[in-house]
């Protein structure tokens, strides 16, 4: 049951030679092929590789290392099917790549193979990173592992169904509106979303290129610190990338927050949300009391705007990131006559209807005629929205809010209806606008059926030190990290 | 009715860089199709721009070689629309706020001088190129990605015959500042006109219409050509003409419509979200400052006037600027530049391409020129001796000093030795003498010839013939 530990706990028995790399990755293997036909995180794995990668960590491993020396060394970690990986599929959960292979290394798996890690398998999202449910996957609907009926969120979908059903120790994902906390709310783990800029995004295929940032999925806080810590700093190859050096997260997680200024943004603690939510993100704020942080009332007077800014932004950078779809280089292709038929043919057949939707919205806002009423005015609307939350955090250290409205809805239960699927996003979308750093993490569970809770804390600009530290320091005096779904 | 052409030249250069605009492709001419790629130029799924610091330096090097300003905030956009050349189906541009605005082209033409405002200069990235094979097509990316400057003028053009001058002379600036090498056989340099006629006197300005596809400046001026009578016959006839983009037929020599307005792009333009917006600071710009040299047409005419050259020499060190900055670092040391400079492209010159070595060879001192021609000036050695005299410099390093004074070659000026020597001629040669008396001219050279003989080259050819002519008159 080695895949079921914690990374924390197998970078320790690793290092004290209790279990090989090798052993690890054979129990997460062994977990895919038990419960994966049922969970569908993956789309695809390849053993021979993944157990070719544990075996030369085991080869690495120096005799006198400790976990902390290198923390990832032959830890196996899963990656969302939107970053290049080498001589590895990249479909982006989309039919129009057809059987591309990436011939390159995004930045963040570079650092991960550096660490050590043992980079496999291709987890499942919404296609192009565009939902909220991982139902936009062009192949299949990953599961809820509490649940097999309901979603798992998105568009990181995989990524947290993998965690929870301990079919890898972490795993990444990317995060453009909340689709690394999202899914990490409703399938119960931790879900980081980085600071714009604080990782690379070179090997990100892009959906919203000012909002997209690469993030880590874990089973606990300080598993995603570990995992951030090595995916984190300057990259040459991204221009948006900062030049700041990475804090040691997660050596400096000390669990003190005594006198830490939390923030209660009132907007976010209105109508709309579910009771059993509710309860479950106010006792938090109560237990985050009881361990010294002073809460404080705030305002961010344009979270109104915040959905709707959204969507015009990332719609709009989408329809140019997806323009190079076009079967002329790579993907799949479907001929015409003429490229524009060509054009129309592979994109016709290649992308599913929510990417269309939003590459027809994006295409709409950009236009003459419209560009200063919709995407000029998102701009400025996203000025004001940045500037609440710079305001805001003059006076508080974090703030923290519900991750989702409601615990994990019904598969089908909402595909017809975009805009209710949109407003999953309305706590976590304000974040990405700011280019702020936010977490969610499991705060308790619904009664019936049993359905996790997360709690979603946001921290200033590069604040994941302060953030990791307040998250670690209330998983640590609740149990709610430790209870694990029943697989069939 | 009379009526007079409005034209504005958009104008295409690749930049003189060792790689590409976003990633570290070379950027060089003529490698095999699709070797000079990788997942950045080719738009890879994932892949970030970054941009290449050389080419923000030459833009905005352009920008001030260009009398323009270097505005302290600029950024990049995306142009969106589909082309197989283009890997991301969008191009990164400059569209509203670039990174030069503003500027100038001065250039002569007919004499006169002429100047032509120009609008913005920005940077941009090129595009791959289309292969048509019998039953299929192929793209190139090598060109895709290299960076590219456009530069937009104003409407301030009016004929063929302006924009193909205005056309060169810009191309001889961005030579000359190291921008770009401008090879129009490499595709270097592309342009796109934009023309519209109007009765002379009529403030309005016509339709305007768009002209690509010209591959050459002398396309250009053929397209401009054809066009102007074209969209004046149209008025004539009580015609209308509408906005259009038309395409230069080289091969039939017309021009073709292409698209009418209607049909234009919408290119719906947005800040490119991969790059940080440029925020030149002080240092930078003036690093790039010290890269600003003399512009053709003013180090002409500085040439002309400081050392009071003609025009034909100040041509010689415009183009030979090597040369020309040579001549520069020595003239001062004369009362002569005319001659410095005579000996300059006469003689070095000459001796240089003879030998096949450069400047940066040369064996003697930067004072031996000027000292040669102030030995000739001073009548101490004659204009065919120091021929002989700088062939030694030349090849020895030794000063025509050292040379005159190793060799004996220092002219006789003193009238005493002269006389004897005419006198000896005039003894050796009756025959001569009497031809001179009968007014045969030719003869008095022939004396002087033979002064100079007996005098072993040493005499000094103007007094000879003087004080011949005063024996044989007298
Ligand atoms: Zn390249």
């Amino acid at each position: 049951m080695l895949n079921r530990l914690t990374l924390t706990e197998v970078s320790a028995q690793l290092a004290q030679r209790k279990v090989s790399a090798r052993e690890v990755m054979q129990a997460c293997l062994d977990q895919i092929h038990r419960v994966d036909p049922k969970i569908h995180a993956f789309l695809s794995v390849n053993p021979e590789d993944a157990l070719a990668q544990a075996e030369a960590a085991d080869k690495a491993r120096q005799p006198d290392a400790t976990a902390t020396h290198r923390p990832l060394l032959g830890v196996p970690i899963a990656i969302k099917d939107v970053l290049a990986v080498k001589n590895q599929p990249l479909s982006c959960g989309s039919k129009i790549l057809g059987r591309y292979v990436s011939p390159y290394d995004a930045t963040v798996i570079e650092k991960l193979k550096a660490a050590g890690a043992v980079v496999f398998g291709r987890l499942n999202m919404d296609e192009f990173a565009m939902g909220s449910s991982t139902e936009n996957s062009a192949f299949i609907a990953t599961r809820n592992p509490w649940d097999a009926s309901r979603i798992p969120g998105g568009s990181s979908g995989g990524s947290a169904a993998a965690v929870v059903a301990d079919e890898c120790i972490a795993s990444l994902g990317s995060d453009t509106g909340g689709s690394v906390r999202q899914p990490a709310a409703l399938c119960g783990c931790v879900g980081l979303k980085p600071t714009y800029g604080r990782v690379s995004r070179y090997g990100l295929v892009a959906f919203a290129s000012s909002l997209d940032q690469i993030g880590p999925l874990g089973k606990t806080v300080k598993d995603a610190a570990l995992v951030l810590e090595a995916i984190s700093g300057y990259d040459v190859r991204d221009a948006t990338s900062i030049q700041q050096d990475v804090p040691a997260y997660a050596q400096t997680l000390n669990g003190d927050i005594k006198g830490l200024k939390l923030g209660l943004p009132k907007e976010y603690f209105v109508g709309g949300i579910d009771p059993e939510v509710n309860q479950a993100v106010r006792v938090a704020i109560q237990q985050l009391e009881k361990l010294g942080a002073e809460l404080v009332e705030i305002s961010l007077p344009h979270t109104d705007y915040a959905i709707a800014t959204y969507y015009i932004i990332a719609t709009a950078e989408a329809s140019a990131n997806l323009a190079r779809f076009d079967g002329i280089r790579y993907g799949q292709r479907v001929a015409g006559a003429d490229p524009i038929a060509l054009y129309c043919q592979t994109r016709g057949a290649g992308f599913g209807p929510e990417v269309k939707r939003r590459i027809l919205l994006g295409t709409y806002v950009l236009s003459s005629g419209y560009h200063d009423a919709y995407y000029l005015r998102a701009q400025k609307v996203r000025t004001l929205i940045r500037q609440d939350f710079l305001k805001a955090f003059e006076q508080v250290d974090l703030m923290v809010t519900p991750t989702m409205p409601t615990p994990a809805f019904k598969i089908g239960e909402k595909v017809d209806d975009p805009l209710q699927m949109y407003l999953s996003d309305i706590f976590t979308i304000s974040c990405n606008l700011a280019g702020i750093c936010g977490l969610s993490l499991p705060c308790g569970f619904s009664q019936n059926p049993k359905l996790p809770i997360g709690l979603q804390l946001l921290g200033k600009p590069l604040g994941e030190g302060i953030l990791l530290n307040a998250a670690q320091a209330y998983e640590q005096s609740t149990a709610w990290h430790r209870e694990k779904p029943v697989l069939g | 009715m009379e009526y007079e052409a409005v034209i504005g030249l958009e104008t295409h250069v690749q930049l003189k860089t060792k790689s590409k605009m976003w990633c570290g492709c070379a950027n060089e001419f003529g490698a095999p199709p699709n070797t000079n790629v990788c997942p950045v130029c080719l738009g890879l799924p994932g892949v970030l721009p970054v941009p290449n610091e050389e080419a923000l330096r030459l833009t905005a090097l352009a920008g001030l070689l260009l009398q323009g300003d270097i505005p302290r905030f600029a950024k990049f956009d995306r142009k969106n629309y589909f082309y197989p050349d283009m890997p991301k189906n969008y191009q990164i541009t400059q569209y509203d706020q670039p990174s030069t605005i503003n500027g100038q082209v001065e250039f002569e033409l007919d004499g006169r001088l002429t100047r032509v405002r120009l609008t913005r200069a920005h940077l941009e990235e090129d595009v791959g190129k289309n292969f048509h094979f019998d039953r299929s097509s192929g793209v190139d990316f090598n060109r895709a990605g290299v960076p590219l400057l456009e530069i937009v003028s104003e409407p301030d053009l009016t004929s063929a015959d302006m924009a193909y001058a205005y056309l060169n002379a810009l191309k001889d600036i961005l030579i000359y500042g190291g921008i770009s090498d401008c090879d129009m056989e490499k595709g270097m340099v592309r342009c796109d006109v934009n023309v519209s006629v109007r009765p002379k006197g009529q403030k309005e300005l016509g339709q305007k219409i768009e002209i690509k596809n010209m591959n050459s400046f002398s396309g250009a001026r053929k397209a401009l050509e054809y066009e102007i009578p074209r969209q004046i016959e149209v008025l004539q006839k009580g015609g209308k003409l509408v906005q259009e983009t038309r395409r230069w037929n080289d091969v039939a020599g017309i021009t073709e419509s292409m698209r009418t307005k209607e049909m234009a792009h919408d290119y719906r333009y947005f800040p490119e979200p991969d790059l940080l917006p440029m925020v030149p600071t002080d240092a930078w710009l003036a690093e790039v400052r010290q890269r600003v040299v003399e512009l053709p047409l003013a180090r002409k005419q500085r040439f002309m006037r400081q050392y009071q050259l003609p025009v034909a020499d100040a041509e010689t060190f415009v183009n030979d600027v090597p040369l020309g900055s040579y001549y520069e670092s020595i003239v001062a040391q004369t009362k002569s530049p005319k001659s410095v400079a005579n000996w300059v492209i006469n003689n070095l010159r000459a001796k240089l391409t003879e030998t096949q070595t450069t400047l940066a060879d040369l064996k003697f001192p930067a004072t031996a020129i000027p000292e040669l021609v102030g030995l000739v000036e001073s009548g101490q050695i004659s204009s065919k001796t120091a021929q002989e005299v700088f062939a030694e410099t030349f090849a020895t390093g030794e000063s025509p000093a050292q040379v005159v004074q190793k060799k004996g070659l220092l002219q006789v000026s003193d009238t005493g030795a002269i006389e004897k020597f005419c006198d000896e001629a005039i003894a050796a040669n009756p025959k001569s003498v009497e031809d001179f008396r009968a007014g045969k001219g030719a003869a008095l050279n022939f004396l002087k010839g033979q002064v100079m003989k007996l005098s072993k080259g040493k005499a000094n050819p103007a007094r000879a013939g003087e004080i011949l002519e005063q024996k044989l008159k007298g």
